[in-house]
């Protein structure tokens, strides 16, 4: 590709300098606090390369917050661009089309999915009493993945140009011919690098799922949250290697000249919406099957009662992840695939709402004559149920194929997917984040800021998305730039834009109740921050040492702390500490992966000789990982008996 | 970690410790993944298994006798590395690495002669870029034969691991799951012989 200098950086779009100077000076700054206080090493030895579950889960969800940040500006630009007719705002069409793409693709891959790993990093191997999951250093590379392959796609929008065929990338929309230019190769490069870590992490956690729960902690015994981060992992393994075969086709159609998915040399543009989707629909699936083993968490303990129907819930996500792999036609019913085939998938789309709907009972029933406390997760999980069901109800709406004929492409279907991509992945995503925080942070989250945020998020989300429905039934088209005020669109569009903003200052709020709860909230110190149910909150202190557990409990039965406290056991009374095996932190995945954004870097602009030095760093840090000589090491008994009995001094303390 | 009964006396030595045997689990886990990787490139090869576009017949550069020679390559290569755990198992380290060298051998020779295919198929005018068939094709048996390349350089550095460290409960554990690999690369190989030679062969 031959580019000159003022092609390689994006020029001519005032917003976009904005970006570029603030991308500047945001990165000028954090140089300048780490290096003022000598920082870097800390940084290095804390945090980029560490092994420890709970600290790559955190670095997961502040990664996704920062993404959400950028994919939420682009929401707020779209909604003000759409707000009164004829707007000038965003001056074109084609910036409108960069922003929806990067918006779409953002959301999905770089917010919801890598937030609910997060969360997952988090929680779960506490949930089922492990020490860590069953690849430490795996899991490290998942993140950094995840991270540069975040990096990569977003440094589009100042290098190169974004890419504009939306985050689906239809071929021949997505080709050479009608998308010139790097941005394309950015997606695909982006979600190349990223997919690679996410598969890694299914086959993580299924193997620390399978092998490493405590004793006594049967499959049926597992928290709820444990087993949608069971089958959400086992959706990846059968889903992501078509995404990243669909991918590599798609970067050959454009890098090498194969004919995959041009009609020119006989290649079918439909097998890319065919594969995009055979992946595409069980990621729907994989970013909301763990947001509803979240809900069950927060629904059970803070109604103190057993999940209702933990056996039905158990086959309801079970069958949800089959269905997940056989309605992927949905997408296209109106590209001509004949009444057969259309019914297949109508029908088979409209069975999922059978156990969603077993969920939702579940949950209800769970509610039903609990003693329930409305606290911030509490609450969340609570607007999740109605505007969820929202959500599914119109999904079925647009599941009858004949029907569909009438509603697709419209803003119908854009408020379809945001009541339940949003209700449900995005609401859980909030409320699971507040759940934790405490055994993140050993603090909790203001509740009166929560609230602020929670009210001003709900009634903002429902003004903004409702009335897209509306709009969607009076015709309006999605992806469209602007429209004229004959078309009579004007009035819900303005409405949907107040609404975009309220959710916007809600998550101002929520970023304020960060550093406040920081700053004032009182410490939490016992580790049992809500009274919870679950093994989580079974450790010695609200942090857990990186060990996570001195002792390893003994289950007998579901919600297996619930049971101890309830016979009166105190799992951290122990008499005789012993020895802990634990993994070293490490550089190699770091460095692995940055070499991943350079190669990734060379292909997007085809320059050879940086890729080959890409693929020759990935190979040699590979290398270096076979030879490496790392067994980990002991932490020893006294050492543990030293931590556990300091924890207990400072809870003593902070008690009286 | 806590489990009293681990490892007893029968266990093999890939699986005395528990990440040794988190990491066969695990390795199952990423076959089942490449399993789904190889359908998906299979699926796409039968889609695309007309559309020369005009371009040169598949029938016509085919040449059994080279596809043959290269299905016994691999084949054996599968026995020999079989043949090495065998032998692990009974703790002759140096029979061990004789037949790993055999299967090195082997497999180089299969990449060689797929490497001669892919020169003779391009310069009688089928590449990458000649039609979707083609790009199919090529991009098939390109992922098949990279991983063959993969599996070569690791069982190389495993050699080197093994004749420095000996045979250990670590070395142990990444030869069995190296030779778990390969097998595999065999079992992906047999439907490429009869889903892209042998019925491209008899339907023309």
């Amino acid at each position: 590709m031959n580019l000159d200098w003022d092609e390689f950086i994006v020029t001519g779009e005032p917003f976009i300098h904005a970006g570029q100077i603030s991308i500047l000076l945001t990165s000028l700054g954090i140089i300048f606090v780490l290096t003022y206080f000598k920082k870097w090493k800390w940084l290095w030895n804390e945090w980029i390369t560490s092994v420890d579950h709970r600290k790559i889960g955190i670095m997961y969800i502040i990664a996704s917050m920062l993404m959400l940040i950028r994919a939420g500006v682009d929401a707020l630009m779209m909604r003000t661009q759409l707000a009164v007719p004829e707007m000038p705002f965003l001056g074109e069409a084609q910036h409108y089309n960069e922003i929806f793409t990067t918006h779409g693709t953002i959301m999905i891959i770089f917010v919801a999915t890598p937030f609910l790993i997060g969360l997952m990093n988090v929680a779960t191997p506490l949930q089922i009493g492990a020490r860590d999951v069953a690849f430490p250093f795996l899991n490290n590379l998942s993140f950094w993945t995840f991270f540069w392959g975040a990096m990569l796609f977003n440094i589009s929008f100042v290098i190169g140009g974004a890419p504009d065929a939306g985050w689906s990338a239809y071929m021949p929309l997505a080709s050479n011919d009608l998308s010139p230019g790097p941005g394309q190769n950015f997606y695909l490069l982006g979600l190349q690098i990223t997919g690679i870590g996410t598969l890694a992490t299914g086959i993580n956690f299924v193997v620390t799922i399978l092998k490493m729960r405590a004793k006594g902690m049967t499959l049926m015994r597992m928290p709820m949250f444990t087993w949608t981060t069971l089958i959400t992992s086992l959706i990846i393994i059968g889903a992501f290697p078509i995404l990243t075969v669909a991918l590599a086709m798609q970067t050959f159609d454009r890098l090498w000249d194969t004919a995959f998915f041009t009609l020119q040399d006989g290649g079918m543009p439909m097998m890319w919406v065919n594969l995009f989707w055979l992946w595409g629909h069980p990621e729907v699936y994989i970013v909301i099957l763990p947001a509803f083993g979240i809900f069950s968490e927060i629904i059970t303990t803070f109604a103190r009662k057993r999940l209702f129907g933990y056996t039905s819930m158990v086959f309801a996500i079970a069958a949800i992840s089959g269905l997940s792999f056989l309605v992927w036609v949905h997408h296209f019913f109106t590209m001509g695939a004949g009444p057969m085939v259309n019914s297949f998938f109508s029908i088979s789309t409209m069975a999922i709402a059978v156990p969603t709907g077993v969920k939702i009972f579940n949950w209800l029933a769970t509610l039903h004559r609990g003693r329930i406390r409305f606290s911030v997760p509490m609450v969340w999980a609570l607007g999740f149920i109605p505007n969820f069901t929202v959500g599914g109800v119109t999904g079925v709406m647009l599941a009858m194929a004949a029907a569909d004929y009438q509603y697709h492409n419209t803003y119908f279907l854009v408020s379809h997917f945001h009541y339940v991509l949003i209700a449900g992945t995005i609401f859980a995503c909030f409320a699971g984040t507040i759940y934790w925080w405490p055994k993140m942070f050993g603090v909790k989250l203001n509740a009166r800021l929560g609230y602020w945020m929670f009210w001003l998020f709900m009634i903002g989300f429902n003004i903004c998305f409702f009335p897209q429905y509306f709009l969607g039934l009076d015709g309006m088209p999605r992806r469209i730039y602007t429209y004229f005020p004959e078309d009579g669109w004007f009035s819900l569009n303005f409405i949907s834009t107040v609404g975009a903003f309220m959710m916007g200052i809600a998550f101002v709020i929520f970023v304020y109740n960060i550093y406040y709860s920081y700053r004032y909230q009182p410490r939490e110190m016992s580790g049992d921050a809500w009274d919870g149910r679950t093994l989580e909150w079974a450790t010695s202190s609200a942090v857990p040492p990186h060990y996570n557990f001195a002792k390893i409990p003994e289950v007998k039965g579901q919600d297996a702390f619930w049971q101890m406290k309830q016979e009166g056991i105190d799992p951290n009374d122990i008499e005789e500490y012993q020895d802990i095996h634990m993994p070293n932190n490490t550089g190699t995945p770091f460095v692995m992966c940055v070499f991943m954004f350079i190669g990734g870097f060379g292909l997007v602009f085809h320059w050879w000789p940086i890729a080959i030095v890409g693929a020759i760093g990935i190979f040699a840090c590979m290398i270096q990982r076979s030879f490496s000589r790392d067994d980990g090491h002991i932490v020893s008994a006294e050492e543990v008996r030293k931590e556990e009995e300091g924890i207990r001094e400072g809870q003593a303390h902070e008690n009286g | 970690m806590e489990r009293e009964d681990f490892p007893g006396e029968e266990t093999p030595l890939e699986y005395q410790t528990e990440t040794g045997e988190y990491n066969i689990f695990g390795f199952w886990m990423f076959l089942g993944a490449e399993i789904v990787l190889f359908s998906t490139l299979f699926g796409t090869y039968f889609v695309l298994i007309y559309r020369t576009a005009s371009s040169i017949p598949p029938a016509e550069v085919f040449s059994i006798g080279l596809v043959l020679a290269m299905t016994f390559t691999l084949l054996t290569s599968s026995f020999t590395s079989g043949l090495a755990i065998h032998e692990m198992r009974l703790g002759n380290v140096t029979r061990m690495m004789i037949w790993i060298g055999i299967t090195l051998l082997l497999g180089l020779g299969f990449l060689g002669m797929e490497i001669y295919e892919f020169v003779e198929y391009a310069s009688e005018g089928a590449t990458l870029a000649t039609s979707a068939y083609w790009s199919s094709f090529f991009l098939l048996l390109g992922t098949h034969g990279l991983h063959v390349a993969m599996g070569v350089a690791w069982f190389i550095i495993i050699l080197i691991q093994v004749k420095r460290r000996g045979l250990t409960p670590v070395t142990a554990n990444k030869t069995f799951i190296a030779s778990l690999y390969w097998h595999f690369l065999d079992v992906i190989w047999i439907f490429i012989f009869t889903g892209v030679y042998l019925l491209r062969l008899v339907i023309a």
